[in-house]
């Protein structure tokens, strides 16, 4: 099911996400001169994640440069960036360090191309580290996705392997409006897979049915795909199908295959790691209740973080974050309802 | 912020310095240092229009051509107030007794140059080019006013305060990384240097060497609240000191002043050497926006003094003087100036109002799903 657009290599390599999404940003160097990248820490040190490791080195400090450091003015700057033509592409250490950028995010990025006509738009990416599920310190496990896609003007993407990574991020960086580009730290390095070399893309706006089923949809995306993966595997071994959507775009959001797959099994499951109120597991929860009440056999539910900060405590952060046995929960539930 | 989460293990240890000196990050080896910026403001033109060196004046056109932009906004300023009192204007905010201080700095530029206004920089905007009737179009809330022309690099005026600062930085930084020379100029208040984007902006222009010009307009006010209640700083231009940039300050009601300080700030810009502050001492006459009553926080008397350094009569006086202008020319001036006004306001009454669905327009390249079916949705409300 993955959209691949213009051929991939005939070669491959495997690759960890972060190696993935290294590559991608290198051939967007590489096929692009007017694409910069900029942010804390990702010039000379690679990124702290090392996703922009090397890239200085082999396109030089004009076009991979660190800022100082004040993330609204990362932002800010990258929007003059794109006013002015060139692709810029921003990294937010972590996306729980992205608040003071808000005001950049909510008052100017998704209004330019509005407020002048389409005179200027902005072809620019910000790509963050987010979620968690690897024991980082406070403030670094944020999943702000919900904020980002409330905002008129941007688009948002969520990978969850490798392969999608790079697509989607070369998609991201080619598309002419803003895109966030969020990845999920607990992916970087945990899995690897064969991703094929060279350019390609992945269309935005298109989920993946990550495995097919007739009873239950799980909708999701980002971290918690694996997570959802295994509840699902555990749920077959008791002969319940669950079809896992990877919605992959959360703007836009690709309804029509999850409406596609509502009709079919009338049960729904929507998984984030984000806290509960207002999350974006609402609003696909929303949009299934207004356009598939007809199909539904079960209340749609929703497996998320609760509505408190993300704890940063090692013992029990795994309680805040769902995993196989609460999503498998709640297939159960609406099995049995 | 910081990262606190831990690296990959394959970073160098850190090796202490022998202990020698305080290690410090001297950037004076690629930056000059620059004089803080004194406290009397720069002028040539002293309020009765007399010139303290007649030989640092600009050319005698450039004097009359200066003198003309000052009176053309003075004219929108004042129509504008008209045109808002009939209903043919929306809520604007005035800039009289700042038209040094906007065509002064604004004249420096290029229409190859950036400029991003505050919403109280009509005066600067008309100056780069904007035509008049956009700009009507813009405070009678209309999007034609968002049409900004092809030929400039004039963004629409900016609502949110200082947010637009770093996107200045950005616009001069992708010109200079395109190799061009052209430069970003962008506008704040006393009241807008005060937020965290103003001192970031400064601060990464600074560090990146981005050819950008920082318009200081300290006209007094911000709304209800005087300078003195906005900060503790005197000396606004002395911000620069703490980011290694040149700060000035110069006499925002001279234009000569205006136009040499920042002429030469975008000639260094120009020339690789970076960014300038530049802090203009004025003073908001009128009142916030044609909505405002500022009887509630300042009285006749804070403005009285202010009315007699006005911009205008100063050069005019100066001109006259010179004989670069007389009675009947500058009577001419006034009328052609009224004439392209009322071409323009006929011009903007014939911009034909939106339809609902636009709305919709200019979101995203090509419209999502989502805002497909929402556009079919605002069809079926308005009966199409």
């Amino acid at each position: 099911m993955t959209a691949l657009q213009s051929p991939p290599s005939q070669t491959s390599t495997t690759r960890t996400m972060v190696a993935a999404i290294n590559d991608a940003l290198a051939i967007a160097l590489e096929r692009d001169p007017t694409t910069y990248l900029f942010g804390e820490d990702v010039g000379v040190m690679g990124g702290v994640f090392r996703a922009s490791d090397g890239l200085q080195a082999r396109f030089g400090t004009e076009r991979v440069f660190d800022t100082p450091l004040a993330e609204a003015s990362i932002v800010g700057m990258g929007i003059g960036m794109g006013l002015a033509g060139l692709r810029p592409i921003a990294e937010i250490q972590f996306a729980g360090f992205m608040y003071p950028a808000l005001d950049q995010i909510l008052s100017h990025l998704g209004r330019y191309r509005h407020r002048t006509r389409s005179r200027y738009h902005l072809p620019m990416v910000i790509r963050a580290p987010y979620g968690g599920g690897v024991h980082t310190p406070e403030q670094h496990a944020d999943s702000p996705e919900a904020i980002l896609a409330h905002v008129p003007g941007v688009k948002v993407v969520i990978p969850s392997t490798p392969t999608d990574a790079k697509g989607l991020l070369l998609a991201a960086i080619e598309d002419p409006d803003p895109v966030f580009f969020l990845e999920a730290i607990k992916l970087y390095r945990s899995t690897k897979e064969s991703v094929p070399d060279g350019h390609y893309t992945i269309p935005l706006g298109k989920a993946r049915v990550v495995t097919e089923g007739d009873d239950v949809t799980v909708i999701t995306y980002g971290g918690m795909v694996e997570v959802s993966v295994k509840a699902a595997e555990a749920a077959r071994a008791h002969g319940i199908g669950v079809e896992v959507i990877d919605l992959r775009t959360l703007v836009p959001m690709d309804l029509e295959t999850v409406l596609h797959s509502v009709a079919k099994t009338g049960r729904a499951v929507v998984v984030t790691e984000a806290p509960r109120t207002g999350g974006f597991h609402s609003e696909i929860s929303a949009n299934i209740a207004e356009h598939a009440i007809d199909s539904l056999r079960a209340p749609i539910l929703r497996v998320t973080g609760y509505d408190a900060p993300y704890p940063p405590f090692t013992a029990i952060e795994d309680v805040y974050r769902p995993n196989p046995v609460r999503v498998a929960r709640a297939i159960r539930t609406v099995m049995g309802y | 912020m910081t990262d606190l989460a831990s690296a990959p293990t394959n970073s160098a240890p850190t090796t202490s310095a022998p202990q020698t000196a305080l290690p410090t990050a001297d950037s004076s080896a690629d930056f000059p240092r620059h004089a803080p910026a004194t406290d009397i403001p720069f002028q040539l033109l002293a309020p009765d229009g007399n010139a303290h060196d007649p030989a640092a004046l600009p050319d005698p056109q450039t004097r009359l051509s200066l003198y003309r932009h000052m009176r053309r906004i003075r004219h929108f300023d004042e129509r504008g107030w008209v045109l808002y009192r009939t209903g043919r204007l929306g809520v604007f905010p005035p800039f009289k007794g700042m038209e040094a201080s906007q065509v002064g700095t604004a004249a420096a530029l290029t229409s190859d140059d950036w400029l991003f206004p505050t919403y109280r920089d009509t005066g600067a905007a008309l100056t780069l080019g904007l035509p008049i009737a956009r700009t009507l179009a813009y405070w009678r809330t209309s999007p034609h006013g968002w049409h900004m022309p092809e030929h400039l690099k004039v963004l629409p005026f900016y609502i949110p305060i200082a947010t637009q600062y770093p996107h200045a930085v950005g616009a001069a930084l992708a010109e200079q990384r395109k190799g061009t020379n052209n430069v970003a100029m962008a506008y704040i208040g006393d009241g807008g240097s005060s937020e965290g984007d103003f001192h970031e902006a400064l601060n990464f222009a600074g560090a990146l060497n981005a050819p950008c010009i920082f318009i200081l307009q300290n006209n007094g006010w911000a709304i209800s609240v005087p300078t003195r209640t906005q900060t503790r700083a005197v000396n606004l231009a002395r911000r620069a000191d703490g980011y290694g940039i040149p700060g000035v300050r110069v006499d925002g009601n001279d234009v000569l002043a205006t136009y040499q300080v920042t002429a030469e700030a975008v000639a260094r810009a120009r020339a690789g050497e970076g960014p300038t502050l530049i802090e203009t001492v004025t003073y908001r006459i009128a009142a916030h926006t044609v909505a405002d009553d500022p009887t509630r926080y300042r009285t006749d008397a804070d403005t009285a003094g202010w009315a007699e350094k006005d911009p205008i009569t100063r050069l005019r006086l100066h001109l006259l003087a010179e004989g670069i202008l007389t009675e009947e020319s500058d009577a001419a001036l006034l009328k052609e100036i009224a004439e392209e006004f009322e071409a323009a306001l006929n011009e903007a009454d014939t911009y034909p109002e939106p339809e609902p669905a636009e709305i919709l327009d200019h979101v995203f390249a090509e419209p999502t799903p989502q805002l497909v079916a929402q556009r079919a949705e605002i069809l079926r409300e308005v009966g199409e």
